[in-house]
């Protein structure tokens, strides 16, 4: 999919995405040449065709996690089907800084539907660990959420 | 059809650049991450020796039992074996191989398989789900379904595929849904596929559904594609007696369209079916059976296959 700026005859580049939460999705392009820019506005169904490609339109700010589209998309997931005891960062083999969660944090990530939680931490795991971080608390997964963009999780 | 004119212009249509004349990259980065995604279960997939999918096309013939035994007869010979349940909205291969409850490990690498008493990893749709006799529903907008969920099934299965931590695997068997769309999925998911093994049965209704499947899979292009009959008889458990089921010659190759070759004939035996849904499969609950007899000459074929072998 490309919008092209026909005045400029120029191909226009993604420049923001945003997801208001019912089911719709704006992707805004911008041409390159003349700055003129269009909002590609999907309804609930063609923002869902995206989403089951396992794909976000723009990129993604945080890597794909491991089962990621089956656990985002499904209903009725078993609560208690992932253990996350085991979860560490993605990259923890580069990384030699160790993450510890404060009790506040992890009471936090508690409020988190255990179907997803496992995936969750290790996106702000990873993240602390790139960016010098070894403690993690609610400030700092406030920080995270919002340099990270986590618009839908 | 001429073209089509907006109202009122009679001019000449003006030229706009086509998709494909234009090579700017948009950013939108949508083909890189379905390439990132190839890639990602390319190099999960090649730590496994040999792929080994097991479908029909037909419904109801036995392609879950036939995995879960195949599965399990593997790993009692030393097989590192692996096996998914491709069929999300009816899946059974958790309950086969008895890992109905398992907890799935998150580790850093991805997601750990539930392990079988017999030794076998397992992903299947079941071990997701919290009520057993629930339906598979997605978080959906009210309408379109039938859009997009074709998509987000074949996403899903690419991750039980791509992100579950097989490890190194001899075989990862796959026990495909019904349906010969669910095998042309499958082989457009796959990097590549070693083996197709097509479960038939002798009614003639089930035949002509796997008469296509043979065919797609080798218009496909699938170099290694084996036929097992299912039900192929009845052996009496008193006297010995074999009856034939369905009231058809038992498959040959001639009128299995000759290239494909018959891999296994397996009888008719309720306690198949009813050990397997146990979680308890015949090949090793009851070894000395008539079909588990079959079932492990199958076994013995698909491991000279896995070792490289001419089959």
């Amino acid at each position: 999919m490309k919008f092209l700026c026909i005045p400029c005859d120029s191909v226009m580049d993604f420049a923001e995405r945003q997801i208001p939460g019912d089911g719709t999705l704006a992707a805004v392009f911008k041409c390159g040449s003349c700055s003129q820019e269009v909002a590609m506005l999907t309804n609930p169904m063609e923002t869902q065709l995206v989403s089951s490609m396992g794909v976000k339109i723009g990129g993604r700010e945080v890597p794909a996690q491991p089962m990621e589209l089956s656990r985002t998309s499904m209903e009725g997931g078993k609560e208690d089907v992932f253990d996350q005891s085991e979860v560490v960062s993605t990259d923890s083999q580069s990384h030699s800084l160790r993450v510890t969660w404060t009790s506040e944090a992890v009471g936090r990530l508690d409020n988190v539907p255990s179907f997803v939680r496992g995936m969750v931490k290790r996106i702000y795991t990873d993240w602390a660990q790139q960016n010098g971080i070894s403690e993690m608390n609610p400030a700092i997964m406030d920080r995270a959420r919002i340099e990270l963009g986590l618009e839908d999780m | 059809m001429g073209k089509v004119q907006p109202k009122g212009k009679t001019e000449e249509m003006r030229k706009i650049r086509t998709y494909q004349e234009v090579s700017h990259d948009t950013g939108s980065e949508l083909l890189e991450q379905v390439i990132e995604q190839q890639e990602r279960l390319a190099d999960r997939l090649s730590q496994v020796k040999r792929l080994v999918a097991i479908a029909s096309g037909k419904g109801g013939v036995g392609k879950s039992a036939i995995t879960a035994n195949l599965a399990a007869g593997l790993a009692s010979k030393g097989f590192k074996v692996g096996a998914t349940d491709a069929d999300l909205n009816g899946p059974s291969l958790g309950r086969m191989l008895n890992v109905s409850g398992a907890t799935l490990v998150d580790s850093a690498d991805g997601v750990e398989p539930a392990m079988s008493p017999s030794g076998v990893s397992v992903m299947s749709m079941e071990l997701l789900q919290s009520e057993a006799d629930a339906p598979l529903k997605w978080r959906e907008p009210a309408m379109g379904g039938f859009i997009w969920q074709s998509s987000m099934e074949t996403g899903v299965l690419r991750e039980f595929l791509g992100d579950v931590v097989w490890g190194d695997l001899d075989v990862l068997l796959i026990d495909v849904p019904p349906g010969t769309d669910k095998i042309k999925r499958l082989l457009e998911l796959l990097p590549s596929l070693d083996l197709l093994l097509l479960v038939t049965t002798p009614s003639e209704t089930t035949r002509f559904v796997v008469a296509k499947s043979i065919r797609l899979a080798q218009e496909a292009m699938v170099d290694n594609i084996g036929l097992v009959e299912n039900m192929e008889s009845h052996v009496c458990s008193s006297c010995g007696h074999v009856s034939r089921l369905f009231g058809t010659e038992a498959a040959t190759e001639e009128h299995l369209h000759g290239s494909v070759s018959l891999w296994g004939s397996i009888p008719f035996d309720p306690r198949l079916g009813a050990l397997t849904d146990q979680g308890d499969p015949l090949i090793t609950a009851e070894p000395e059976s008539a079909a588990s007899v079959a079932l492990q000459a199958l076994v013995e074929r698909v491991s000279k296959h896995i070792k490289g072998g001419k089959s």
